[in-house]
């Protein structure tokens, strides 16, 4: 939930509308980030995800509402602001005649970042060994390293990663995750779009849904699925030959999923968690192990985005 | 400025990589040597030094070739990188966007005076050296390095105009093809043709030298062969200069407005073009 009256906000959006023509892309949306926070945003194609960061950039305006970002303007931002940000857009694309090492030595000099910091970060990267073929000869992983190599020059104190594991193979999609954690360790804040689910769960301080142009919803994962009203499952080990009489004796308190001889799966809403496990609790040595399922984000996301229509 | 400068050596350094600039200087070097070359032959019996006589030739070549070379380097300076997607990355650094424009201006007149200086220069030392035609009218030929320069800085900023007007690669690519043939081809045919219609009843000479001094190409001819006399005896202008009035100051002027004028319209387009 969004904390109100925190001066400690990376990311402050109130109120923001962008049309393109008669076409409304961004509508109305409140959203904030805050210092040191790792933020998720996830939606549906169109949704309005980067057109979202491309305001918080400054790269368009926006029609109506106010976006401030690191306490300044991003539209009007100053160089010094600038400097603390990173970016990696969605497909990043570079001069493809430049070898690796120039890209980013070109980067750095705008940034006024040394040049010795590049190699490190090449290293950190993995793209020591290819650093001095030309771009075109890279992969799409290797780009997306790129990419995010020049998102990280100068500690950014704010990173903006626009899709940034898409088309990546798992194990990559691992160490890019774990270089972002990295970051967010000494202190960096991040807006990271995706439609990788599973993989940002994990990943996310909290979640932001966007659907049609709206944040419709945001929050940790747990405040997520509350607000959805989704239910947890609770999967229970039995002794064995219980099973029937265990689950008849639950059968009111949630909605019995799967029986087996030895375990029951049964669902039930989160505020009637409590009464359950209580119960659970006094049926004694019967109940010989219980584990408790929350919804996973995937669950949470179709939820949201059952009636959507994409425009 | 730091910013400025960066990307104008981005920008050379590319030319260099995509070997525009050793195109561009083999294009015109090898045109002024074929020139100098011709055009000290029958220097001995005139006594006009052979770089005065190149100067008219070459004039007539630069007059196409440099706006030629100008809008191929320019015509994809911002459409190519909304395009490729590379401009979207770049307005996120500390850049603004008429440094933008004034970074690629830079480093493309970087690259057009390599090509003019190794290009026209290299030919004129080398005619020197081995001809004994002498170093005779030296300060006309460096100022037609000078002024084809500012040529080429004329169809850079309307290359830009180009670049940042339409949504997609090949549109400016067809744009600034007719551009040129507009500019340098087109319109003068159309005066001449003019001229020969009217028969001298309603243009006067007033009109004409407007019309003259609209055309960049033209305002480069003017300057180029009637400024310095013992060019202007040879390209048969002599004269001219002083008849129609038009001093090198306004002539320059005109051309630097050509330069000036395309690029404030560039940088108020691109400020306030949506990414």
């Amino acid at each position: 939930m969004v904390e109100r009256g925190s001066t400690d906000k990376a990311i402050e959006v109130t109120g923001v509308v962008k049309r393109y023509g008669d076409k409304t892309v961004v509508r109305d949306v409140d959203f904030s980030v805050r210092s040191g926070e790792r933020m998720v945003l996830i939606g549906h194609n169109g949704a309005g995800k980067t057109t979202l960061m491309k305001l918080m950039l400054g790269l368009t305006h926006a029609d109506a509402g106010c976006v401030r970002v690191l306490g300044g303007n991003p539209a009007t931002a100053a160089a010094a602001q600038r400097r603390e940000i990173g970016y990696l857009p969605e497909s990043v694309a570079f001069h493809s005649a430049m070898k690796g090492r120039e890209v980013l030595a070109f980067y750095a000099r705008l940034k006024g970042v040394a040049a010795a910091e590049c190699r490190a970060i090449l290293a950190q990267v993995g793209l020591e060994q290819a650093a001095d073929r030309r771009v075109s000869t890279y992969s799409k992983g290797m780009r997306q390293r790129l990419g995010l190599a020049q998102a990280m020059l100068g500690r950014p104190r704010l990173l903006f990663l626009d899709e940034p594991t898409s088309g990546l193979d798992p194990s990559l999609r691992r160490q890019f995750y774990d270089l972002i954690d990295t970051l967010s360790l000494s202190g960096t804040t991040s807006l990271t779009s995706s439609h990788s689910l599973n993989e940002v769960e994990a990943r996310a301080d909290r979640i932001a849904i966007m659907k049609n142009g709206s944040i419709v919803a945001c929050g940790t994962l747990a405040e997520l699925s509350r607000q959805a009203g989704l239910p947890v499952v609770v999967r229970l080990r039995v002794m064995a030959g219980h099973t029937p009489g265990v689950a008849e004796r639950l059968a009111a308190m949630g909605e019995i999923r799967r029986v087996n001889d030895h375990g029951i799966d049964l669902s039930c809403l989160g505020a009637s968690k409590m009464v359950l496990f209580r119960h659970i609790a006094g049926l004694g040595d019967v109940i010989e192990d219980m584990d408790v399922i929350p919804p996973r984000l995937d669950e949470i996301y179709n939820h949201y985005m059952e009636d959507v229509q994409i425009q | 400025m730091r910013a400025i400068g960066i990307l104008a050596v981005n920008e050379f350094l590319d030319g260099l990589r995509n070997r525009w600039v050793a195109a561009a200087i083999v294009l015109l070097g090898a045109t002024a040597m074929a020139l100098l070359l011709v055009g000290s032959a029958p220097t001995g019996t005139i006594r006009a030094g052979a770089l005065d006589v190149s100067v008219v030739s070459l004039t007539s070549l630069s007059v196409y070739l440099l706006p030629l070379i100008a809008l191929l380097l320019s015509f994809d300076a911002l459409v190519g990188e909304f395009e490729r997607g590379t401009m979207l990355l770049l307005l996120t650094y500390p850049v603004a966007r008429w440094q933008v424009v004034m970074g690629k201006f830079f480093g493309h007149m970087m690259i057009l005076l390599a090509a003019v200086a190794v290009g026209y220069g290299g030919a004129a030392v080398i005619t020197v050296l081995f001809t004994d035609n002498g170093t005779g009218g030296w300060q006309a030929y460096i100022a037609m390095m000078g002024s084809s320069l500012l040529l080429g800085a004329v169809f850079v900023a309307l290359g830009y105009l180009v670049s940042v007007l339409v949504r997609e690669r090949s549109t400016a690519a067809g744009v600034a093809v007719v551009l040129w043939l507009i500019f340098v081809v087109l319109y003068d045919l159309a005066l001449l043709g003019l001229l020969l219609a009217d028969q001298e009843q309603r243009i006067g000479q007033v009109l004409f030298s407007a019309l003259m001094l609209a055309s960049p190409a033209d305002t480069y001819r003017l300057l180029n062969l009637t400024v310095f006399d013992t060019v202007g005896q040879i390209a048969g202008l002599a004269g001219v200069a002083a008849r129609y009035g038009f001093g090198a100051s306004l002539l320059l002027g005109l051309m630097a407005l050509w330069v000036v004028l395309p690029l404030a319209a560039t940088m108020a387009l691109f400020r306030r073009r949506e990414l």
